[in-house]
């Protein structure tokens, strides 16, 4: 079962997190003047990335806070936990 | 019958404390100490099961968890155990066991004729031969099921108690043998948390079989000297017949604590008969020791045939003697130390030994003992029915392909194989590590593992098989594990000397050549021959996983533990290439057998699952209330009086409450009190409707939607104040739309300020609806309940039978009704005021059915039954709540991408059958057309589905009786009021249907607002 350190709690067990897809997706700002395209890819359009992943979780068995975390999703390992809105960090084999 | 291949003395059996015991129904003598299977042995038992496909009569392998045949039916009744091995199972006084997949008896199995038809039964037989006709596989299946079956599941519920148990640790060791055994003293010694588990009763591992010597003394001695320091460490926890199962990420671990097992059935007392261990550990060692191979040769099943190693654990570890003359058949030096041990306990002992000329220290120490040794030769045939009575044995050839020369014979009760070792890496590679295979040792050894899983694997399952280097990588690795766990310095003891064994390299020989067709096993519990594995790669299974699926090797109770590496190296021989590229099948867990009842643990019964109930409660279960389960609320579905059927109590429910006055408990409602300056902002974007013209005391209906613009909540949301608002969600998605807000208010909208608390369970809530309510409700409130004070969509706050409340004037029945909230501790005091004042106005408590049946009337929907998340609020006809003003809410841009403009789209319609009787199932499909006699293959289309169905006592049919009404989603449905539609049923009928407008009482809506 995978550790997840929330930035608020600490190191917890994976039950008590909910999983929330990719991260840094921002809604935009104005989406009356979006294309169908552009609204598709926000609403629809994920990597779905084999290696370095940034990704939402929520604390949902706990302080029920929202951040990011990066992971290899080849190895499950964690390589950062972040808060929402702080800026992604590099991390070793990110390609992107 | 006594116990004749008990020795004299010796083992690590209790001697003084004899018990007794039955299987098959015959009673035997053991000992304290003693498993099944040594007990067994003691009393010249040989033949205790049968092989799973040809019915072979079969004996023990093995002295361990690997053992593939000698799984008995353990217990009866409540208590009793299938598949059982009984190499594992320690003895006590009483036990009862039964030999399994034999029929009538062990002896005489009537499924043994599988056998003479062995050459019509090969591998993927059935795959082969009971696919046609396909309709006929059920009935085959049933038949092979049975014919094929192992143990018998007890019918009873388990009368046993279980737990499961959370736990960190510092380092976790896996197995108990010498190398864990040294890995804890060091790790321990650092102060770190250390627990070291091991499958057997006692610790010691190989050890427990052997007379190695460490530091010149007995290894036992070291066992013990180990175990007392460890004892003196209070952070060292030491679990014997605890099995570590399953490795996973982050070094999360299972095992599986045997409490009371070895005490017999119901005699554990107050205590737990097993327990289920979920470990944390910091660090893990690895310590679980080899598993040694057999040699797959002609005719190698017959009882008597075992593994090398456990013929000598069961000599020194028991006490017993397997066999008089035993003849031990090695590819290594290892079956040698059985030889010895052997000859020494008395039996007349030969070796026929693969290899060209051995020489080593233990063939030289054996041929001193007057161990009859047979150089470069092979088995090539074994003889006797229920046990072995000796082997036909032939010289190799050169490169070991063939036999050459003329055979002869021994005569012989017991074959020792000594086919080498696989290091028992399943754990290691649970956890994703990778293996290396070691061409000259002949195994798969542990390469690297995955960062998220930091483990050091030592001792035998690291392939390192000599005693004294087996000490010096557990010390070491003790010190390491504790260091990386942030204890000591990481700085080892000097290992003590011990036994050490010049041992002469292995001859792999994965198929031992003979003359003739004979049948050679290397997976003995599902009959896979090295012929299934030739026959798999020759019809195109090259990927191991095909051929293990195909010929079902290694998919027994052992889950292949001695036959998976003998498979790889007979399929890679038949394949042409080299072990490596076969590669090993995957090892999951459990590594053993393990008991639902123990992953269940408490969690079973009322605890399995929490039941969520309201302050009302008490009244609905002692008025007879039938519950159905919403989300995880027990909520009352309908309250029968004596005699009436649901249906009966429904309609009762239904006419009372539109003709005088019922009552619901509504508590379950999802509530959320939302609070702060941004709050009217934050309606703004989740709802499609426009909220800030909604004054203070008033309710407004919204729903949400999510950014596909498609409906997933409702509800009424209520303002308190300028910037306080109490919102309703649906009962069963109460904590999805909190979520929700959670959700945006963090991750793009940081910048409101908005609180929002759920207050589900602080307010009770109790409904009254009908023209009546009003009247009931004004005598017990000093709440002016005038339309004028209290319209409509309007709330307010008082006292209501002398408890504060918040009344809303909110229906979901189309009557006039009056949500009534109070603090949830006095929910219980107002329902039974609200039932006793009413009884002069024939109140009726009313259930979740008749609230469906009541809003279907009037076509209010219920998110999740009439919509599926393909549903914008146009299509359930709600273009009244979508804002023409509003820049931006959740969904908006979505109403204009392409598939939700083209048009044909499913809408909500109402449906009224012809047959007013008939209540079409929800679910029920529409045909777009229908044909009466449709051509074969020619399927009509779905134009839609019933979503909800009812009689309803409110609306009359044409004989002035109740009728039946329905909802649906309808292709173009809004556009379709007035035709008539075809429902196809299950039993074949075609019911016709009415579409009409989705309500069907009060249009106006006059009755809602008075």
């Amino acid at each position: 079962m995978l550790t997840i350190k929330c930035p608020w709690c600490g190191d917890r067990d994976l039950t008590e997190f909910a999983a929330g897809g990719e991260g840094h997706i921002a809604r935009p700002l104005e989406p009356a003047t979006q294309s169908d395209a552009e609204w598709g890819d926000y609403i629809y359009t994920r990597k779905n990335t084999k290696g370095i992943h940034y990704e939402r979780w929520m604390h949902a068995q706990g302080c029920r806070r929202w951040f990011n975390a990066v992971r290899d999703t080849v190895s499950d390992e964690f390589l950062a936990f972040y808060k929402t809105g702080e800026p992604a960090p590099k991390v070793e084999g990110d390609g992107s | 019958m006594s116990q004749s291949y008990r020795l004299e003395s010796g083992g690590k059996i209790d001697r003084a404390k004899p018990l007794s015991f039955t299987f098959n129904g015959k009673s035997y003598g053991g000992y304290q100490g003693d498993t099944l299977a040594s007990a067994l042995i003691a009393n010249g038992v040989k033949l205790v099961g049968r092989s799973f496909k040809y019915h072979r009569p079969r004996g023990f392998l093995s002295a361990g968890s690997d053992e593939p045949n000698a799984v008995v039916q353990l217990e009866e009744g409540a208590y009793t155990d299938p598949n059982t091995r009984a190499t594992v199972v320690e003895l006590y006084d009483g036990l009862k066991a039964a030999s399994q997949n034999c029929w009538p008896s062990v002896n005489h199995d009537v499924g043994e004729i599988n056998s003479l038809f062995a050459r019509f039964l090969p591998a993927g037989f059935y795959y082969k031969t009971f696919m046609w006709p396909p309709k006929l596989w059920m009935w085959y299946e049933e038949r092979i099921r049975h014919a094929a079956g192992m143990g018998v599941s007890p019918m009873e519920s388990d009368p046993d108690k279980y737990e499961n148990l959370y736990t960190h640790c510092d380092v976790l060791i896996a197995g108990g043998g010498p190398a864990g055994l040294a890995a804890a003293l060091t790790a321990g010694r650092t102060g770190a948390r250390v627990i070291i588990a091991d499958e057997q009763d006692q610790m010691g591992g190989a050890l427990l079989s052997s007379h190695d010597e460490i530091d010149g003394k007995p290894a036992m001695v070291w066992v013990e000297e180990t175990l007392a320091e460890l004892a003196t460490m209070p952070e060292v926890r030491i679990l014997p017949r605890t099995t570590v199962t399953g490795y996973y990420d982050y070094n999360w671990l299972t095992a599986l604590e045997k409490v009371t097992d070895h005490k017999g059935p119901g005699n554990g007392g107050d205590s737990v008969r097993q327990r289920f261990w979920k470990i944390r550990a910091k660090q893990v060692v690895l310590a679980t020791g080899a598993i040694e191979r057999p040699l797959v040769f002609a005719e190698n099943d017959r009882p008597g045939i075992m593994m090398a190693s456990a013929v000598r654990t069961y000599i020194n570890r028991y006490g017993v003697l397997p066999g008089k003359e035993i003849l031990v058949f090695a590819n290594n030096d290892s079956g040698y130390l059985t030889a010895i041990d052997a000859i020494k306990a008395g039996a007349r002992v030969y070796v026929a030994d693969v290899r060209a000329n051995p020489q080593g220290d233990l063939v030289k120490q054996a041929e001193a003992l007057g161990v009859k040794i047979y150089r470069n030769t092979a088995i090539t045939g074994t003889r006797g029915r229920k046990a072995v009575t000796g082997a036909e044995v032939m010289e190799l050839n050169e490169d070991g392909t063939d036999v050459v020369g003329s055979h002869y014979s021994i005569d012989c009760d017991i074959i020792a194989m000594a086919g080498g070792w696989n290091p028992t890496v399943h754990l290691f590679s649970q956890s994703r590590g990778k293996l290396r295979w070691d061409e000259a040792a002949t195994m798969f050894v542990p390469k690297e593992g995955v960062a998220i899983n930091p483990s050091r694997s030592v001792g035998c399952c690291n392939g390192t098989m000599n005693l004294g280097a087996v000490l010096a990588e557990g010390l070491g690795a003790g010190v390491r594990a504790a260091r990386d766990a942030g204890f000591g310095d990481g700085s080892a003891p000097e290992a003590p000397t011990a036994t050490i064994v010049a041992e002469e390299p292995v001859r792999a020989m994965w198929e031992v050549p003979c003359h003739g067709h004979k049948k050679k096993f290397h997976e003995f519990q599902n009959d896979s021959t090295s012929a299934d594995l030739q026959l798999a790669t020759r019809e195109g299974m090259l990927s191991v996983e095909h051929t293990k699926r195909y010929t079902t090797t290694g998919m027994g109770t052992d889950q292949g533990k001695t036959s998976n590496v003998t498979g790889l190296g007979i399929m890679a021989a038949a394949q042409n290439r080299g072990i490596p590229a076969v590669g090993t099948t995957t090892f999951r867990p459990p590594y053993t057998p393990q008991a639902f009842g123990a992953i269940t643990g408490q969690n079973r019964r009322e605890l399995f699952e929490q039941n969520r109930t309201t302050s009302m409660q008490p009244w609905h279960e002692s008025h007879g209330a039938v519950f159905e389960d919403v989300g995880d609320w027990k909520r009352p579905w309908y309250f029968p009086k004596p005699g009436e059927s649901m249906h009966d109590a429904v309609q009762r429910e239904c006419k009372a409450t539109r003709d005088g006055v019922g009552i619901m408990d509504a508590s379950t409602l999802g509530k959320i009190d939302i609070q702060g300056p941004d709050s009217l902002q934050l309606l703004e974007m989740l709802y499609t409707n426009a909220w800030a013209k909604l004054g203070i005391g008033r309710c407004r209906y919204g729903v949400m939607l999510n950014e596909h613009g498609m409906i997933f909540d409702d509800g009424v949301t209520t303002r308190l104040g300028e910037n306080h608002f109490h919102m309703t969600t649906t009962t069963g998605g109460a904590a999805r739309v909190m979520g929700w807000l959670e959700e945006w208010l963090q991750t793009e909208w940081p910048d409101m300020q908005v609180y929002c608390t759920s207050v589900t369970e602080q307010w009770a809530v109790a409904t009254i609806s009908g023209p009546r309510a009003r009247a009931l409700l004004s005598e017990l409130t000093d709440i002016d309940l005038d339309v004028d004070s209290l319209p409509f969509m309007g709330m307010t706050e008082g006292n209501v039978a002398g408890v504060p409340a918040r009344v809303y004037r909110i229906s979901f029945t189309g009557e006039v009704a009056f949500e009534i909230n109070v603090p949830q501790a006095h929910g219980l005091h107002l329902w039974e005021t609200l039932m006793a004042l009413g009884e002069k106005y024939d109140i009726c408590p009313y259930g979740t059915e008749t609230m469906h049946v009541l809003r279907a009337e009037k076509g209010f929907i219920i998110v999740g039954q009439d919509t599926d998340g393909t549903c914008t609020p146009m299509d359930v006809g709600m273009d009244w709540i979508v804002s023409k003003k509003k820049e931006d809410f959740l969904g908006k841009r979505s109403f204009s991408r392409s598939d939700n403009i083209k048009g044909n789209r499913k809408e909500l319609v109402g449906l009224l059958t012809e047959d007013p009787k008939i209540v079409l199932p929800e679910g029920a499909h529409i045909a777009a057309e229908t044909d009466p006699k449709p051509a074969m293959g020619k399927y009509t289309k779905a134009a839609g589905h019933v979503t909800s169905s009812y009689m309803t006592p409110n609306i009359t049919g044409p004989d002035g009786e109740g009728r039946s009404i329905a909802l649906a989603v309808l292709r173009n449905g809004q556009s379709r009021h007035g035709e008539t539609i075809t429902v196809p049923l299950m039993d074949g009928r075609m019911v016709k249907a009415l579409v009409t407008e989705p309500i069907f009482f009060d249009k106006e809506g006059e009755r809602t607002r008075g």
